[in-house]
């Protein structure tokens, strides 16, 4: 696949229609098999049914075109007189019915296994966050959030599109292949659907619920997906990128995470300076808070209220870590208490309090959002 | 008694009321039914430039004209004004001219109720249409509006959206009991249930599911109104509630509801391919069972919208097999219409044109719709352009040129003059080529795996993305010649006699042409 160029005008762009030279995407028509048994299974019922309804059509069609070529009236055609037969009616109700019945069939079998998620090798719980997603490795205790790593410039056509344009994150799902790898959905605001088209896995993220789904990947690989639940305004870009690995390769990066956790938890003891905390502090915002509040802290009223010159975040320290930390219920802003680290919850604050001229001059430590935490 | 028979027979002969007031007051079903559909017109242009927003800004990847917040607003509107503003309010203009005129009755049973469930629907979507202006915009949680996006993340607006939801169900309600009670009660001597006209059978089941679901919507719609202001928790799944119960009770209304946009369609479509094909219909008593099990079988269907939800495995079966079953009265009715074809003497009219379009393009939703019945499959199509492509091939060549197909098989009779053939066949054929471009990519679109409700794409969508585009504008400034052309036929044109079409059966065509202001004063018998 070619990489689209500078941002095209429309009639350069209709030109590139035209010309096969300029297409720049594939015309795929077809679903994919997929590499799982299961997408499989999925790609094959697809076609029967596919098929099925060609043969369907090709025999109402036909008929229906001879009369239109053969019986017209400008040709002198007499109509016939007949309007009912019963034979006919009933066959053609019989006929229909027995198709559906043999297409059931294999519907069934396929559903009953997908629907099997007992016997996991490994379980990991996927969260849906307006927009991104968390993934949560029960039982080694560890887990991230994963967002959408295109940068803005790209998509304000800024900048050229890289090659995984919308379809690239910052930290992918890592999974063993060859394992049964079952997944517990649930949601942290509104309902979201975690879907990779090659793992025919889409299963809805409902805040109140855990769905079940399972995948087995014999094929070590990166797969892409997207939420496909409308799930508010950055509903388009919030991607979902699985990387299966061999088993050792798998082992050594849960040991690194674990030893990453480790460190971050020890990040917290560690004496800030100014210049540290806002450096992290927008990287961290950049990530988690710039979609709403934008990047410029000015946000998109009355949903998202600007940071930049709020009261909030020139106001009491204490205020501004509390809706940080704790969320506003009935609203958008979610509780980051238990989404960021300290380290980044202490940044961010710090950040907020001292970017875009809200220069109050306070440095919030992570030990301060520790003892914040504590108090509650 | 007499003195009342008296006032009446005195009014009988007076045309209609002159300026203003004869649109805002009259209770004649002939002037109601044309503001019907002249709303319904309006609506479709209104919603139809919003889809021209969403699709120039899907002509290509990265965002150029919108920003997501408005583009999910204009998903939203286009959906909602579509459903409830165009398609709806088209079908019960058709029902307002046609009914009385089919059955040999004089007006409506109920003719100031007419007039009101008429005048409620400005009022609905004024106020559905100015949220677009309201702080926060306009509803964006699509027109399926699943909570708690629409409810806890909803915009200021949602409040408003839900008052207009109540009025236009109040407005739908009030025509369905119309229709109901003009069809039992004013048809003419002799006419019997089964020899009604296929439009007037099909009106009169579309108004069943009118009744039985409108509430239904109007109940879920209440739930999210205690839930956003009375602080309620039925969708609210940290006060205890279950997120999932809206989608059972939307779906309980928005399955049936596909059906409202359809049977009329079916109906109409039976009359004008009889009429071209001067044969008359195959299969009349099938053609009825069929519609009255569909309509019996879209009540249990309703879950197959969520197959994605977790729903158990007993029930997803159920609603699987529910679903493949529906395809066989669907089936009758395709092979009824073929046969009817089959051997006749057909000429290819405008309304034949889009009657014969309806019948293969709407086949094409169906068979889609078969594949997106089969629940393993549907994990892989559900919420990508694929359903995108299926909803619009049922709803576009279905609904809509079925509406087009019976204004110009009833235009002649409701003007006086003959639409100007040329200019119709240019509207089809570019409709019919605009629609086709615009809604056939999406299919490969949504199998190779592109999600619906997203502003913007990954690269490998671009190709096909850009034709829709295309396709769609073709669409949409074509329907400006329908304009056109009504236009030109209200205001003059070749005189149009009784019966314009020479295989044309039914009691309107005893009328003369355009129809009298008061037909049927004295029932027609029928033998």
């Amino acid at each position: 696949m070619r990489v689209r160029g500078k941002r095209l005008t429309p009639v350069v762009a209709l030109l590139g229609l035209l010309s096969p030279a300029m297409a720049m995407a594939d015309w795929t028509l077809n679903m994919s098999p997929g590499v799982t048994g299961t997408s499989n299974q999925i790609f094959s019922l697809h076609m029967t049914i596919l098929w099925i309804c060609v043969a369907i059509g090709v025999v109402v069609f036909g008929v229906m075109f001879w009369s239109i070529l053969a019986h017209r009236k400008s040709q002198g055609h007499k109509p016939a007189n007949f309007h009912e037969n019963t034979v006919v009616e009933i066959l053609w109700t019989i006929v229909p019915f027995a198709i559906l019945v043999a297409m059931a069939i294999p519907a069934t079998a396929t559903l009953v296994e997908m629907y099997d998620t007992t016997d996991a090798d490994l379980d990991i719980r996927v969260t849906g966050y307006q927009w991104k997603w968390q993934y949560e490795y029960v039982d080694q205790e560890f887990g991230y959030f994963s967002n959408l790593a295109t940068p803005a410039d790209q998509i304000r056509n800024r900048q050229n599109k890289g090659e995984n344009y919308l379809l690239e994150v910052d930290n992918p799902l890592v999974i063993p292949v060859g394992q049964k790898v079952r997944f517990l959905l649930t949601s942290n605001d509104v309902i979201h659907s975690w879907w990779v088209p090659a793992f025919g896995v889409k299963k809805d993220a409902i805040p109140g619920f855990i769905n079940e789904a399972w995948v087995k990947v014999e094929e070590p690989g990166t797969y892409r997906g997207q939420c496909t639940e409308l799930c508010g305004k950055n509903h388009g870009f919030m991607p979902v990128v699985v990387e299966a690995v061999p088993q050792d390769e798998y082992d050594t990066w849960v040991a690194d995470q674990k030893a990453a956790a480790e460190k971050e938890r020890e990040l917290t003891q560690k004496d800030w300076t100014m210049e540290e905390l806002m450096a992290r502090g927008e990287q961290t915002y950049q990530t988690t808070c710039a979609s709403c509040h934008q990047p410029d802290g000015s946000g998109s009223p009355p949903a998202f209220p600007a940071l930049k010159g709020s009261a909030i975040a020139t106001g009491d320290v204490q205020g501004h870590l509390d809706i940080v930390v704790n969320g506003k219920s009935g609203t958008a802003m979610q509780a980051f208490g238990s989404q960021l680290s300290e380290v980044d919850l202490a940044a961010v604050v710090t950040f907020e309090r001292n970017a875009w001229g809200n220069n109050t001059g306070d440095m919030v430590t992570p030990k301060q959002v520790l003892d914040f935490k504590n108090q509650q | 008694m007499s003195a009342v028979a008296d006032t009446h027979t005195q009014e009988h002969h007076h045309g209609p009321a002159r300026g203003i007031s004869r649109w805002l007051l009259t209770t004649n079903h002939k002037d109601i039914g044309t503001m019907y559909l002249v709303f319904s017109f309006a609506m479709f242009l209104l919603g139809g430039s919003m889809a021209m927003v969403i699709r120039a800004e899907l002509f290509q990847p990265g965002l150029q004209i919108v920003e997501p917040e408005f583009f999910n607003q204009m998903t939203t509107m286009h959906g909602l004004i579509m459903v409830f503003g165009a398609v709806m309010p088209a079908f019960v203009g058709l029902a307002n001219w046609m009914l009385p005129l089919m059955i040999g009755a004089p007006d409506m049973a109920l003719p100031r109720m007419n007039n009101w469930s008429f005048w409620l629907l400005p009022c609905a979507f004024l106020i559905l249409v100015s949220t677009l202006f309201m702080q926060g915009g306009a509803p964006n949680f699509g027109w399926t509006f699943y909570a708690p996006l629409s409810t806890t993340y909803g915009p200021p607006s949602t409040t408003f959206f839900i008052f207009a939801i109540h009025i236009m169900g109040v407005s739908s309600i009030m025509g369905a009991i119309n229709v109901i009670a003009t069809i039992l009660n004013l048809r003419a001597p002799g006419m019997t249930l089964m020899k009604m006209p296929l439009f007037v059978w099909t009106w009169l089941i579309t108004a069943f599911l009118l009744i039985a679901v409108m509430p239904v919507l109007a109940g879920v719609v209440t739930m999210m109104l205690m839930d956003i202001n009375f602080g309620t928790s039925f969708f609210d799944a940290s006060g205890g509630g279950d997120p999932v119960l809206f989608q059972h009770v939307f779906w309980f209304f928005g399955h049936p509801e596909v059906y409202i946009m359809i049977l009329p369609a079916f109906g109409a479509i039976s009359h004008i391919v009889s009429a071209f094909s001067r044969k008359s219909l195959f299969g009349y008593s099938s053609m009825v069972y069929a519609v009255g099990a569909i309509a019996l079988l879209s009540f249990i269907v309703w879950a197959h919208h969520m197959f994605t939800v977790g729903v158990p495995l007993a029930g997803q079966l159920f609603f699987m097999y529910a679903t493949l079953l529906i395809a066989v009265p669907t089936g009758v009715k395709v092979f009824n219409w073929v046969t009817t074809m089959f051997r006749g003497s057909l000429s290819f009219e405008a309304p034949m044109l889009f009657a014969v379009a309806f019948i293969v393009l709407f086949t094409i939703g169906g068979f889609s719709g078969l594949m997106l019945a089969i629940a393993p499959a549907d994990f892989q199509y559900h919420d990508t352009y694929f359903v995108v492509a299926h909803f619009h091939y049922v709803l576009v060549p279905g609904a809509i040129f079925g509406i087009f197909a019976a204004a110009y098989f009833w235009l002649p009779k409701w003007t006086g003059h003959m639409y100007d053939e040329t200019l119709a066949k240019t509207h089809f054929w570019m409709s019919f080529v605009g629609m086709n471009l615009a809604f056939f990519p999406m299919h490969f679109l949504g199998l190779a795996g592109m999600p619906r409700r997203i502003p913007d794409y990954a690269l490998q969508f671009a190709d096909f993305n850009m034709v829709s585009s295309i396709g769609a504008f073709m669409f949409g400034a074509t329907q400006l010649l329908f304009l056109f052309i009504v236009v030109k036929c209200v205001r003059g044109g070749e005189k149009a006699p009784a019966k314009p079409w020479d295989g044309a059966e039914g009691l309107e065509w005893t009328l003369p042409s355009p129809a009298p202001y008061h037909t049927f004063e004295t029932p027609p018998e029928i033998k």
